[in-house]
C-alpha cells in the first residue's frame, strides 16, 4: 500500500480536503466598471493567505466582499460550509482589520477592544478578562485606558489587531494591515502576526501590495491583475516558477529576454534569442511548438558575473559594466550588453574586497551566465 | 527737494536700507495681526458688551416719570456730592411676582421641548441629507434654507392662516368629514409649538450636517464587523460621535426659542405666558423699564449658567 502523503500544512495539494472559504465566480461591479471578474478562490483553514497586486487592481474589493460590506454582482462565497453570500457583516464569523484602523475615537483601548464582545452579550467579568489577556498579548495593557488619539501609529495598530482578535473569528481580514509601519516595526509586527496566526489558528487572508511582505508572511499567495487571479501559489512557487511575465516582473525584479523556442526535448528547451545573438538552454521540458515566441526570464541573484569567460556555452552574454551599487551585504550591477539593454545582476559579497576596490568595477568588461536550472520560460 | 532725497538715500548704504525695509514690513505686519485679532473684540465690545452694561445699568435704576423713564445710576447733587445709585427692588419685584416665575418656567419648558422636537425632526434629516448624492445634497440644502428667504413674519401669518379655527386645515378636516368642529390649534400651546420647532429646525440641521459630513463611515463598518445591529451601530457610535452637533444644534434652537416674543404673541395669543411676552409688556406697556431690563438680565443668567455648567464638564472630559 503506497504511503498517505502528509498534506497537513499544505491543504491545498490535498485532493480530499475541503476549503474553509470558498469563493466561487465573483464578479464585482460599480457601475460600468468591473472591479473584480469572475475569481475562483479556494482557502483552507489555517492559512496565512496573501493577495497581493498593484494599486486599484480590486483587492480590497475583494476583502470587502469577504466581510459582507459589498454584495458581490455574481457568484457565491461560503465560510466553513455556510453560505455567507447574503449574509450581513454583523452576522458573519469573520472579522477585520481596516487600512485606515478605523478604531472609535471617543472609546478608550479597552472599550475599543470590548465592543465586539459586548455585542455578544457575553458576561462584564468574562469581557473584562479576555480583553485583559487580548491586550497583554499585543503588550497595550499600560495604554488601556488611552484614547486613539493618544496613542502612535504602531500602537494604533496593534489595538486595530487586538479589536479584531479578540473575538476568535473563523477568518481574520486585514487590508494593509502594517502599511502605516516605518521597516524596522513592520518586520517586527510581521513576527508577531504569524505568531498570533499560528497560536490561535484563525485563517488569516492579507491585502498587500508589498511583495516582500507577502513573501514572508504567507502560506499562499494570488497574485491580482485588473479583477482577475493571474497565479495563485506558495511564495516559492510564485518567485520562482511565475507563470507569466507579469508575475515576474511583478515579483522581485528579473531579467527578461526575448526568443523562439529552437528545440523541444522531453526535459529541456532551447531557445535562440536573435536580438543578443545568443542562445540559452533551461533544463525543464514545456509542450509548447517550435518557433513559438517566447520569453526567458533569469533572476538578478541568479546571474554569475565574472571578467573571465567561462567555458564555451549556451546561457551567456557579454557585457560592460555601467553601474555599481554596493548594498553591503550584496552589490547590485546594470550591466550593459551590445544591444545596449541593460542586465541587472546582484551578487552577494561573501569576501571583504580590497580598500577601495571591487572585484568587479565600473566600466570593466564581464561576462554573464546561468545554470540550465535557474531561468524560466514563459509564453505569455 | 530733490536733491536732499537722493542724498538720503545715498547715505543709507544698501545694508541698512533693507533692515529699515524689514523693520517697517514687520511693524505693518504686526499691525495687520492686532488688527486681525481685534475685530471680533471690538465687535463684541460694541454690540454686544456696551448694550448689556447699558441694560444692566437701567436694571438697577428706580422707575421715575421722565424721559427717559428711569433714575440715573450716577447724580451730582447741589453741594457737589456725587450720588451712586444702585435699587435692587426690581430684582426682588421678579422674585416676589409669581407671574414672572412662572413666565420663565414656561418658557423653559416650551424651548426645552421644543428643542427636543427639533432634534427629533431634525436629526433624521440631516443624516439623510449627509447620506444622499452630491446633487441631492445641494438640492435638499436649499430647501432647508430657502424658507429665510421669505419674511418671518410672513411664515408666521402664513402659519396663523392654516392654523386657525376657519383655517385650511380646520375646513380641510371638516370637509372631509373627518371633525364636525373645528380643532383649537391657534392661539394654544400647540401652534408656538408649531411655530417654534417649524422656525428653529434649520438651526437644528445646519451644525448636525456639519457634524456629520465628517462621520467617517468606515467606522460604521467597523461597528458592524465587530456585529453590531444597525440600530446598535446608531446609538453606540452615530449618536456619542455626533454629540458636538447636537449640542451646537440645540443651543442654538434652545436659546433663541426662550426668549422667543414674535411668535408666542402671534401664534399664541394671550394664552401662552412666555418671558418675551413678559418682558414685551413690561417695557412698552407699563413702560416700567427697570423691570423690564431686571427680566432681561436674569433671562440672560438663566441661559448662561446652564451653558458654563456644560462647558465645565467637557473641558474636564477632554482633559481626563
Ligand atoms: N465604491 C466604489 N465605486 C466605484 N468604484 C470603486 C468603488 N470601490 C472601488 N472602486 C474601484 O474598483 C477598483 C478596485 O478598487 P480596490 O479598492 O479594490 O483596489 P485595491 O486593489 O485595494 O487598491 P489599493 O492597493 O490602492 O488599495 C478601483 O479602480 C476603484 O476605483
Ligand atoms: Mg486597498
Amino acid at each position: 500500500m503506497a504511503q498517505q502523503p502528509d498534506y497537513s500544512d499544505r491543504p491545498w495539494l490535498d485532493p480530499n480536503a475541503t476549503p474553509f472559504i470558498r469563493v466561487q465566480a465573483i464578479t464585482k461591479k460599480f457601475g460600468p466598471f468591473t472591479a473584480v471578474d469572475n475569481v475562483d478562490l479556494d482557502i483552507y483553514r489555517g492559512e496565512l493567505f496573501c493577495l497581493l497586486g498593484g494599486s486599484g487592481c480590486g483587492k480590497t474589493t475583494l476583502l470587502r466582499i469577504l466581510a459582507g460590506f459589498e454584495t458581490p454582482t455574481i457568484g457565491t462565497i461560503s465560510i466553513d460550509g455556510a453560505d455567507m453570500t447574503s449574509v450581513p457583516p454583523y452576522e458573519r464569523p469573520v472579522n477585520m482589520m481596516f487600512q485606515s484602523y478605523a478604531l472609535f475615537p471617543h472609546m478608550t483601548v479597552e472599550r475599543n477592544v470590548a465592543y465586539g464582545l459586548e455585542r455578544d452579550g457575553i458576561a462584564k467579568a468574562e469581557i473584562a478578562a479576555q480583553v485583559n489577556d487580548m491586550l497583554s498579548m499585543v503588550e497595550l495593557t499600560p495604554f488601556a485606558k488611552r484614547k486613539p488619539h493618544q496613542l502612535s501609529g504602531g500602537q494604533r495598530q496593534r489595538v486595530a489587531l487586538a479589536r479584531a482578535l479578540v473575538k476568535r473569528p473563523k477568518v481574520l481580514l486585514l487590508d494593509e494591515p502594517l502599511g502605516a509601519l516605518d521597516k524596522r516595526l513592520r518586520e517586527q509586527t510581521q513576527y508577531e502576526l504569524m505568531n498570533i496566526q499560528d497560536r490561535l489558528g484563525i485563517t488569516f487572508v492579507v491585502v498587500t501590495h508589498d511583495q516582500e511582505e507577502a513573501m514572508t508572511l504567507s502560506t499562499r499567495i494570488a497574485v491580482m491583475d485588473v479583477g482577475r487571479f493571474v497565479q495563485i501559489g506558495t511564495p516559492t512557487e510564485i518567485y520562482e516558477f511565475p507563470e507569466t511575465r507579469f508575475v515576474a516582473d511583478f515579483i522581485g525584479s528579473t531579467n527578461m529576454f526575448e526568443g523562439r523556442i529552437t528545440e523541444n526535448g522531453a526535459d529541456h528547451v532551447r531557445v535562440r534569442a536573435e536580438e543578443y545573438e545568443a542562445d540559452f538552454y533551461i533544463d525543464h521540458g514545456m509542450s509548447i511548438k517550435e518557433g513559438t515566441k517566447v520569453w526567458v526570464a533569469v533572476r538578478p541573484e541568479k546571474v554569475e558575473i565574472s571578467k573571465t569567460a567561462p567555458p564555451f556555452g549556451p546561457n551567456q552574454l557579454k557585457g560592460v559594466v555601467r553601474d555599481v551599487g554596493y548594498l553591503g551585504n550584496f552589490s547590485t550591477y546594470r550591466v550593459q550588453l551590445s544591444n545596449t539593454r541593460i542586465v541587472a545582476v546582484t551578487h552577494p559579497n561573501q569576501r571583504r574586497p580590497a580598500r577601495g576596490e571591487h572585484e568587479v568595477d565600473w566600466d570593466d568588461e564581464v561576462h554573464l551566465s546561468w545554470a540550465a536550472s535557474s531561468a524560466v520560460v514563459l509564453t505569455k | 527737494m530733490n536733491g536732499r532725497a537722493v542724498e538720503l538715500v545715498a547715505s543709507l548704504r544698501e545694508g541698512d536700507w533693507r533692515t529699515a525695509a524689514d523693520q517697517l514690513l514687520q511693524r505693518l505686519q504686526n499691525a495687520w495681526k492686532t488688527l486681525v485679532v481685534g475685530v471680533p473684540y471690538f465687535w463684541l465690545l460694541i454690540f454686544f458688551l456696551a448694550p448689556f452694561f447699558i441694560v444692566l445699568k437701567i436694571s438697577v435704576a428706580e422707575s421715575i416719570i421722565a424721559s427717559p423713564p428711569f433714575s440715573p445710576l450716577v447724580d451730582l447733587t447741589e453741594e457737589g456730592i456725587i450720588n451712586l445709585k444702585l435699587v435692587l427692588d426690581n430684582y426682588a419685584y421678579l422674585w416676589e411676582d409669581q407671574l414672572y416665575i412662572d413666565s420663565y418656567l414656561n418658557s423653559l419648558k416650551i424651548s426645552t421641548i421644543s428643542t427636543l422636537l427639533c432634534l427629533l425632526i431634525g436629526y433624521p434629516i440631516a443624516y439623510a441629507i449627509v447620506r444622499s448624492s452630491p446633487t441631492a445634497k445641494n438640492i435638499l440644502l436649499l430647501m432647508i434654507i430657502l424658507p429665510f428667504w421669505t419674511s418671518f413674519l410672513l411664515r408666521v401669518y402664513a402659519w396663523m392662516g392654516l392654523l386657525a379655527d376657519q383655517g385650511t386645515i380646520n375646513s380641510f378636516l371638516i370637509w372631509l368629514g373627518i371633525i364636525d368642529e373645528p380643532i383649537r390649534m391657534l392661539y394654544a400651546e400647540f401652534a408656538v409649538y408649531v411655530g417654534i420647532v417649524y422656525t428653529y429646525v434649520p438651526f437644528m440641521i445646519l451644525p448636525l450636517y456639519a457634524n456629520m459630513e465628517k462621520l467617517d463611515i468606515t467606522l460604521h463598518e467597523a461597528a458592524a464587523d465587530l456585529g453590531a445591529r444597525p440600530f446598535t451601530t446608531f446609538r453606540t457610535v452615530t449618536v456619542p460621535m455626533t454629540m458636538p452637533g447636537i449640542v451646537a444644534g440645540s443651543l442654538l434652537v434652545f436659546i433663541p426659542a426662550t426668549g422667543e416674543f414674535v411668535i408666542p404673541d402671534l401664534l399664541g395669543g394671550g394664552n401662552v405666558l412666555m418671558i418675551g411676552r413678559v418682558l414685551y409688556n413690561e417695557f412698552n406697556a407699563n413702560h416700567d423699564w427697570p423691570v423690564a431690563a431686571a427680566v432681561a438680565i436674569v433671562l440672560l443668567l438663566v441661559l448662561v449658567i446652564p451653558m458654563m455648567i456644560y462647558q465645565h464638564i467637557q473641558s474636564g472630559e477632554t482633559e481626563g
